[in-house]
């Protein structure tokens, strides 16, 4: 007697990966796994930050303190560029909001893996403060193949190791701002984006595969029209073209 | 309105960024995993991203626009080249990637470009 395969309620990125035998080695295994790459990136794209946020004169604690606190580079990077010129307050948060609109479908799209992690569901909103590029990238592949009670602990874990990345990364900027040589510089700035480059071009999934490519093509485009709400409004133009794409002319759905 | 404090700016950048996050959260709450609704989402978070990363590289407002076009996408093209050689090997390609802009970057200062 056969029996028809189940289908598994989440999408396994990486066979192979197995869960942690407990919490807390589910942290460190966070922890651990922000190490190297991730870290990195982090840390050579905050450099470049630091290095704004000195020459806006804005203060090296403040701008450590927003890896924290706002945790979106784009987003800390527009504040301290308005600081800069003297700007009032609601230009800032709303250059922010604009820069940093992607955390929402991020965040909706991140969440559900935590369905069932939490007795309440208002601990996700503290999991919403920590997710970045970075850490919906770990998530989304590690998440699956974990256990609903550790994939709160791993993200934790690879969440702050990352935040600790980038506090350093800001903070060393601001001191060497000026300081590094220019090439050294460069190919730090440039790390991040060809390092997320990759990781999306890893994407396999037909719908994600569409996403990528036409937000791509329009990004920049759109940007030209509008530097601020351009890149959302790629989001939500290109994503839902991908979407309809995906469900209608590939029949699914 | 007055001038914005580094701390009143802090403020308002760390508000309206989580804005998103919590109207995510409250999102995220009442769709199902695999629905339509989380399709979307996902696919508009994607777009976004690539968006976001297509600009930074082809029309960056920071140093990487003192380097021209060219070798920008030019090392761009060659790290993924790298990757997909390698069965999509994201160290490799990001590497390959960084150090081609680097080598171009030297090259440019030496003036041999």
């Amino acid at each position: 007697m056969s029996e028809k395969p189940v289908r598994a309620p989440e999408p396994v990125f990486d066979s192979g990966l197995v869960p942690y035998p407990n919490r807390l080695r589910a942290f460190w295994g966070g922890w651990r796994d922000a190490v190297g790459l991730p870290a990195a990136v982090l840390f050579s794209s905050t450099l470049g930050f630091g290095s704004i946020a000195s020459k806006a004169d804005y203060p090296l604690s403040l701008a450590v303190l927003s890896v924290f606190t706002i945790w979106g580079l784009p987003g800390q990077i527009a504040m301290v560029e308005l600081f800069a010129v003297g700007a009032s307050i609601l230009p800032i948060a709303v250059a922010a909001a604009g820069a940093n609109a992607r955390f929402l479908p991020m965040t909706v799209s991140l969440l559900p893996l935590f369905r069932g992690s939490f007795r309440s569901w208002n601990w996700t909103y503290l999991m919403a403060h920590l997710i970045s590029i970075n850490t919906w990238i770990a998530l989304t592949r590690r998440g699956p193949s974990l256990p609903l009670d550790q994939r709160p602990h791993y993200f934790v874990g690879f969440s702050l190791l990352c935040m600790f990345a980038g506090a350093a990364g800001t903070a060393l900027g601001y001191l060497l701002a000026g300081a590094l040589p220019r090439t050294l510089t460069l190919g730090l700035v440039f790390l991040s984006p060809i390092y997320f480059l990759m990781v999306f071009s890893g994407v396999r999934e037909r719908g994600g595969v569409l996403a990528v490519l036409l937000g791509a093509v329009a990004g920049p485009l759109l940007h030209m029209t509008s530097p601020e709400w351009g890149v959302p409004a790629t989001g939500f133009l290109a994503g839902t073209a991908a979407f309809l794409l995906d469900r209608k002319a590939f029949g699914r759905g | 309105m007055d001038e914005a404090t580094p701390l009143t700016a802090l403020i308002a950048a760390s508000a309206a960024t989580y804005v998103w996050r919590g109207a995510g959260a409250a999102f995220a709450a009442r769709i199902g995993v695999g629905g339509a609704a989380f399709e979307w989402f996902s696919c508009v978070a994607y777009a976004m991203l690539a968006a976001l990363i297509a600009r930074i590289i082809l029309l960056p407002s920071n140093i990487l626009a003192e380097m021209p076009l060219v070798d920008r996408v030019g090392a761009t093209v060659l790290g993924l080249v790298v990757f997909f050689a390698l069965k999509r090997h994201v160290v490799a390609g990001t590497l390959a990637g960084v150090f081609a802009f680097v080598a171009l970057a030297y090259a440019r200062e030496l003036g041999w470009l």
